[in-house]
């Protein structure tokens, strides 16, 4: 649906949801993100944008395996919901006919006057 | 590779803060997460490091969305509140025969809380009505009699004249007003009424701050000028204006009317009269600056910040050289009464100090009785809904499963007690539209729905959210305590423990009732006590009538001589007082063998041949005044109590001599001994009195009708014979039996009152015992049903279940019996002719909440008992 709103962050996090698939739990997201933005950020503000796109029913959860690093305490999983998934492919659609129209120096389009 | 974790741990401060602050649902992994990336750091860097970076991701976590009792931001609250009150509505709808008991309950309670609320604050603005409300006082005179302090208001025309000359800074007005209001006849034309009048100087109108409605403040700046009220304009005149028309005074004067002022309110001072006018009229112009006659109260309005107890001995000492012997004997000395404390603080005792006064007690009784009905009120409340809600427990545990939190199950009930108070107080105010005629009337007050003003809203809404926090505390609390599996199960906690707040709420609720059954009945006791005193004469069949006519005196023997030829009348008769009031005092008796000690004046009053057929005195020893003898004018008739306070075994042919100071002295013979007449109080003692034998200068005049008459046929006939006789007066009788019954008026106001409020907390206590019996009955519908099929008789069930409820009454009893009497005792002692509290009053009201007790009782026990056992037994 067009008229919900993605945020350039959030956006991120659901892609990188998508890419992580099993293994898109708060922690890692945070990790992928450092890594592919070379940006640092927190687990606290990673986490809160995940529920902020759960509220907006872009993202759905459930908890996962526990493990001995995590002191025995169990992970929550997140997965795209198909309207996540639609969102995201407006957003891309939106984003890509606005790139086709935009003027590049290899097409030539320039109105230069000479 | 397993990592090495053998004794490295995240920082556990960090874990317990978490744990804090955190919402629970969340806890988990976040932990999880924290601790997986502390040790991911600690292994690729260092411990400081990761334990660094923990903190970083803790204060990371402090964020709205994480922290526990915050808000989401998508509110489902509402949807909450909606929910509530569907679930709290369809619950009312459910349970109807219950809902309507618990609200009726509370609508009396406050009905009863806002009439007293309203009445209290009636009285408490007393005379606020007056823009100078805070500046006016009442001269009061201080004066000392064989060691006891008087305070009177009564004081002399000097006074005014004297603090006016002196013309000080602390006073900006003086106004003297004649001490006793005048009864006049105002006639315009053929209209003629009787009313009562207000006469006082001329800045009268100014200094009160009257509202005038037609003409000004000084309209009674010509000596023959009169302002009316409205309402009396309106009698007089109808709608014409009333400006400058003549009207005539006891068909003696003529008074141009100058002004209409509005009515002032019933909770004011002056309101009993109807008009204003010149005092100079009554005392005449040269005696408005004398020391002798104690004919004036004196008004003064007060600079503000003036200290009271100074101008007052200002005053004292500047009277001084004016005082007489008697006032310097009794060290005279003035005081200021303010207007904020006529109403309520006007009593003193002995030593000069203000006590309580009657009408205070009243405004806290009354007070306290509203409190007392409102806990009433809540205490059904509470214990009906606790009563009804553990048949919820079920929900109560469904609820907590689904994963309510115990505060919204508090909250769920408190909106429940909320929406029964509000409706509760919608028919409350339906109620006091109905009752509050009724009540205006009793207590004689002019109290008007508030329904007008903003901060009735406003404290309404304040006293109904009250209302269902304290009635719905205690369910809703102890409701939303239950244990989910217990009550699931369909066990409940409600071993004897939980039964005796209940029980405790129901001993209270009928201490109260039985206190004010007490109340009540001692009240009506009383006042049937004073009825049943011999009156001393006959007032049925007896009319009483002032003649406003200067041409009485001649015409009298007349009068009374046309009456007896119509047949209509048995006797007539004069005297210069009625026999509704005991004026008339005079001391300076004296005769043979009187005690030296012996001071008392005796009421003192002249009566016409005749008087004692009139009104029928009753005649112990001797004769009446006998118009053949010549010698009777100097006759004396005296009553019982003369002769036992005078100590006179043979009265009748003992010579008293009268020395008053305003008389040569003379002797007097008792020819007669009447029985005591109810002059006064019918509560107080009677007066020792004498009468004396006069013809001339009286003002009243008594018919005796025939009793062979009847009284609709006879009164015409004598109108029309005192009309052909005085065309100029009213015929403004009145009856004497009518007059008597008004001596009770106080008194039996209070006791209406008094009844009502008894009737009102017996009600809510009746309807709170009859919820609970429901209740308690229905709860043990099946062990009821198990002790039928095992043989128990209707009788033995009905006492079954009534028992428990005679016993909490009989504590009740016991509790209630001595607070009753000492309040009782206490009002009693105000009156000198009192009845006592005796067993048989008591006996009676703890019979009579027995009775209420067990007939209520018995409804629901008789139902229960004879229900059908199988019934019962089948409902699982």
């Amino acid at each position: 649906m067009k008229d919900i709103k993605l945020g350039d962050l959030e956006e991120t996090l659901l892609l990188l949801v998508g890419i992580l698939g099993q293994d898109a739990y708060a922690l890692r997201i945070s990790e992928e993100y450092e890594v592919q933005t070379k940006k640092a950020i927190s687990i606290g503000a990673v986490h809160g944008t995940l529920n902020r796109l759960i509220e907006k029913g872009f993202l759905t959860s459930e908890m996962g395996e526990a493990t001995a690093e995590r002191g025995g305490r169990r992970k929550r999983i997140y997965s795209i919901t198909a309207v996540g998934d639609t969102a995201l492919q407006d957003s891309k659609d939106f984003k890509m006919s606005l790139w086709k129209q935009y003027p590049t120096l290899s097409t030539g389009n320039l109105n230069f006057e000479f | 590779m397993k990592p090495d974790r053998s004794n490295i741990n995240p920082p556990k401060y960090g874990e317990r803060l978490l744990s804090k602050v955190l919402k629970d649902d969340l806890l988990e992994e976040v932990l999880g997460d924290l601790e997986e990336k502390f040790h991911k750091t600690a292994h690729k860097y260092s411990k400081i490091k990761a334990r660094r970076n923990y903190w970083y991701q803790v204060i990371n976590y402090l964020r709205p969305f994480a922290i526990k009792h915050f808000r989401s931001k998508s509110f489902n609250n509402i949807t909450m509140v909606k929910h509530n009150f569907k679930i709290s509505f369809r619950q009312l709808l459910r349970n109807k025969a219950f809902s309507l008991i618990n609200i009726g309950g509370l609508a009396f309670g406050m009905v009863v809380t806002i009439l007293i609320s309203l009445w209290v604050q009636d009285e408490l603005n007393f005379n606020k009505y007056f823009e100078d409300y805070d500046q006016i006082v009442q001269v009061m005179r201080k004066d000392l009699y064989d060691g006891e302090t008087a305070i009177n208001s009564a004081n002399v025309s000097g006074l005014g004249a004297l603090i006016r000359s002196n013309n000080w800074d602390q006073v900006e007005d003086v106004l003297m007003v004649r001490w006793r209001n005048q009864d006049f006849v105002l006639s315009y034309e053929e209209n003629k009424f009787r009313q009562v009048g207000i006469f006082l100087e001329q800045n009268g109108p100014e200094f009160l701050g009257l509202k005038m409605i037609r003409g000004d403040l000084s309209a009674l700046k010509e000596r023959r000028s009169i302002i009316l009220s409205q309402s009396l304009a309106k009698k007089l005149f109808g709608d014409m204006d009333p400006m400058n028309k003549m009207v005539s005074i006891n068909a003696q004067a003529e008074l141009l009317v100058t002004g209409v002022y509005e009515d002032l309110p019933k909770n004011t001072k002056f309101a009993e009269a109807t008009y204003f006018s010149r005092v100079e009229h009554i005392t005449g112009d040269e005696n408005m600056n004398i020391w002798s006659n104690y004919n004036m109260a004196v008004y003064l309005k007060v600079a503000p910040g003036v200290d009271y107890e100074e101008l007052s001995n200002l005053i004292t000492e500047q009277s001084k050289p004016n005082f007489n012997k008697f006032a310097i004997e009794a060290q005279l000395s003035f005081l200021l009464h303010p207007m904020s404390d006529w109403h309520l603080k006007s009593e003193w005792d002995e030593n000069g100090n203000p006590v309580l006064s009657q009408s205070m007690k009243f405004v806290w009784m009354y007070g306290a009785i509203g409190v007392f009905v409102l806990l009433l009120a809540c205490v059904n409340f509470m214990n009906l809904s606790t009563a009804q809600s553990e048949k919820r427990a079920k929900e109560v545990g469904i609820r907590k499963t689904l994963g309510s939190v115990k505060k919204q199950l508090v909250f769920q009930f408190y909106i429940e007690s909320f929406l029964y108070s509000f409706f509760a107080f919608i028919i409350s105010q339906g109620l006091l539209y109905l009752f509050l005629p009724w009540f205006n009337a009793t207590a004689e007050k002019d109290i008007v729905l508030p329904w007008s003003h903003l901060e009735f809203w406003f404290i309404s809404l304040a006293f109904v959210l009250m209302t269902s926090i304290l009635a719905g505390s205690y369910p809703a609390l102890f409701l939303s305590s239950f244990k989910p599996i217990s009550t699931l199960k369909g066990k409940i906690n409600t071993g004897k423990w939980a039964s005796i707040p209940r029980r405790a709420l129901v001993v209270f609720q009928f201490t109260i009732s039985i206190t004010l059954i007490i109340g009540s009945i001692t009240v009506n006791e009383q006042i049937q006590y004073a009825k049943n005193r011999p009156v001393g004469y006959s007032p049925k069949g007896m009319l009483t009538i002032r003649p406003a006519t200067p041409n009485f005196q001649e015409k009298r023997t007349i009068l009374a001589d046309e009456l007896m030829k119509t047949g209509m009348v048995a006797a007539t008769g004069a005297s210069n007082y009625p026999v509704t009031n005991a004026r008339g005092w005079n001391g300076g008796f004296t005769w043979e063998g009187m005690d030296p000690t012996f001071d008392k004046s005796f009421n003192t009053i002249k009566i016409s041949h005749g008087y004692a057929d009139a009104v029928q005195m009753k005649f112990i020893s001797g004769r009446n005044f006998d118009p053949t003898l010549s010698t009777d004018k100097n006759a004396i008739i005296i009553n019982r109590s003369a002769m036992e306070e005078m100590q006179l075994e043979n009265p009748v042919g003992t010579v008293v001599r009268w020395a008053p100071t305003w008389k040569d002295p003379e002797s007097y013979t008792i020819i007669g001994v009447v029985e005591d007449m109810i002059k006064e109080s019918p509560f107080a003692h009677t007066y020792l009195s004498v009468m004396f034998l006069e013809e001339k200068s009286m003002d009243w005049f008594f018919i005796r009708l025939n009793p062979n008459q009847s009284a609709s046929i006879a009164i015409p006939v004598i109108q029309d014979t005192f009309d052909a006789i005085f065309p100029e007066a009213p015929f403004d009788y009145h009856f004497a039996d009518d007059d008597y019954a008004q001596k009770f008026m106080a008194e039996i106001r209070i006791g209406e009152l008094a009844n009502f409020f008894t009737l009102l907390a017996i009600l809510i206590s009746v309807l709170g015992l009859f919820g609970l019996v429901s209740y308690m009955t229905e709860r043990r519908t099946k062990e009821i049903g198990i002790r039928k099929v095992l043989g128990a008789s209707i009788a033995s069930i009905w006492q079954l279940i009534s028992k428990e409820f005679v016993i909490l009454i009989g504590i009740s009893a016991m509790i209630a019996i001595p607070i009753a009497y000492r309040i009782m005792n206490g009002w009693l002692n105000s009156y000198e002719v009192k009845t006592n509290i005796s067993a048989k009053v008591i006996l009676l009201s703890v019979i009579g909440g027995l009775s209420i007790t067990i007939i209520t009782v018995s409804f629901q026990a008789i139902k229960a008992a004879l229900a059908n056992p199988v019934n019962a037994l089948r409902s699982e």
